[in-house]
């Protein structure tokens, strides 16, 4: 049997219609072998959860430039953990201040990239850190 | 509870892990769709095929609205495909479907081809019949942007509808065998542009060329756009939901429902017998290397390739 594709889900949470780093990354996803579902724009925390959970996928991807993050991202935690689906690798990306990383890390959120980020570096931690697929 | 329990209480996530599993081969999802088979048989399998970009996905999230009102619980598997080159691939129908994502009534998963070249994907059969053991009424299968020769979908669904645009070419297009005969219902999209209303005019005079002696369903052709008026496209797809419904009464009353779940049957069990026989061939030949060996002595000219299938195929079927 060949290796199982990683599934990624690539949403952007909020009212932030800016969806070019999260294009490129679904790309740069596709192109390292996964499989990006993607969303768009203007997806609230319970859009992503349930799409995260009907479409099985082992990682999401979220992406905030509005400022809304400390808000947005631990929610999508709360409600993929009261789903049974805490086993899902969050991550997120966009304009996020270090100091809001301790928060980010304490709610759940796995890792964050910000700005100028290598796009190797996010695929290399993703093939590390995310096991595709669960056991029936 | 076992996992096939689950999917048919309706479990959203062993309904999805199901289908991943399934997808993904591993050998006790083909344990849960034996004993889940007996579930099966209840939906109505509706097949939405087209061009890249010419509105199958946004009219796949209208037309779950349609059956919504109706309190219809809704299925779907959207197609995208797979890169040939990384194995990854981008699933982006669901973007026009987000609207639907909360409503415990409507279940959408996304789905890859991976290397399957008919519009469709391998697991596809499979995901329909979980979809169905889960109790959706009504399945929506949305294959990968079309051509002119994709047509499995008529083998996976009960009704196939066609979606068309403006300014793909004359009306010997329209004539062409493969796509334009399969299609039960036509949907003209983007309608208001340019060569709208001769491509209705063109498909229309094709489609009365067209006997249909069995069944005595004339496909009816619908001109829909949603830029102007979403709430007109909204009016004009419960149009289309009707006309679907009507397709499978006459599909029902002909005893024509029982044939083309047939079709289906045939074309499922045809590949599920090629896998259970080839794919232990082929490994086994592998791992013996004995593959490598046959490929270089054909390579020679020692050997051809007819002689030799029919050797081996001789060999392993004696065993």
């Amino acid at each position: 049997m060949s290796k199982r594709p990683i599934r990624i889900l690539v949403a952007k949470p909020g009212l932030d219609g800016h969806d070019r780093g999260a294009r490129i990354l679904a790309r740069c996803f596709r192109d390292a072998g996964h499989e990006v579902v993607y969303t768009g724009c203007h997806q609230t925390p319970e859009q992503i959860a349930a799409a995260a959970l009907q479409e099985d996928v082992d990682c999401v991807g979220l992406s905030c430039l509005s400022g809304a993050h400390k808000h947005l991202f631990p929610k999508v935690v709360q409600l993929l953990r009261e789903q049974d689906a805490g086993d899902i690798v969050v991550i997120g990306g966009g304009i996020i201040p270090k100091q809001d990383f301790p928060v980010l890390y304490d709610a759940g959120i796995k890792e964050i990239f910000t700005p100028g980020t290598p796009l190797p570096e996010i695929v290399d931690w993703i093939n590390e850190h995310v096991v595709p697929g669960r056991e029936l | 509870m076992d996992i096939v329990e689950k999917v048919g209480n309706g479990d959203v996530r062993a309904v999805a892990r199901l289908i991943r599993s399934v997808e993904d081969r591993i050998p006790q999802a083909r344990e849960a769709m034996k004993e889940l088979y007996p579930l099966t048989g209840n939906a109505f399998i509706i097949g939405l095929t087209g061009a890249p970009g010419s509105g199958k996905s946004t009219l796949t999230d209208s037309l779950i609205a349609a059956f919504r009102k109706q309190g219809k619980g809704v299925g779907v598997l959207a197609v995208d495909p797979t890169s040939p080159f990384s194995g990854g691939a981008i699933l982006g129908d669901r973007v026009r479907m987000q609207r639907h994502a909360e409503d415990p009534g409507v279940y959408i998963r996304s789905l890859a081809t991976r290397g399957a070249l008919g519009g469709l994907c391998a697991a596809v059969d499979d995901a329909v019949h979980i979809l169905d053991a889960m109790g959706k009424e009504v399945i929506i299968v949305e294959t990968v942007g079309t051509g002119q020769s994709e047509v499995d979908i008529m083998n996976n669904a009960h009704s196939v509808a066609l979606v068309l645009t403006p300014g793909m070419g004359d009306e010997v297009q329209t004539m062409k065998a493969g796509i334009m005969e399969i299609a039960d219902l036509f949907v003209i999209n983007k309608s208001d542009l340019p060569g709208g209303q001769k491509l209705y005019q063109e498909l229309l005079r094709v489609l009365q060329m067209t006997e249909n002696y069995q069944s005595g369903w004339q496909p009816p052709v619908l001109m829909v756009q949603n830029i102007a008026d979403p709430r007109a496209f909204a009016e004009k797809v419960e149009g289309l939901r009707d006309a679907f419904w009507e397709h499978r009464a006459i599909l029902i009353s002909k005893d024509l429902l029982k044939e083309r779940e047939k079709r289906k049957l045939s074309v499922q069990f045809h590949n599920s017998l090629k896998e259970t026989l080839l794919d232990p061939i082929i490994e086994d030949l592998t791992r013996s290397g004995r593959l490598d060996a046959s490929l270089e002595r054909m390579l020679a000219k020692e050997a051809d390739p007819y002689t030799l299938a029919e050797e081996l195929a001789g060999e392993y079927l004696r065993k």
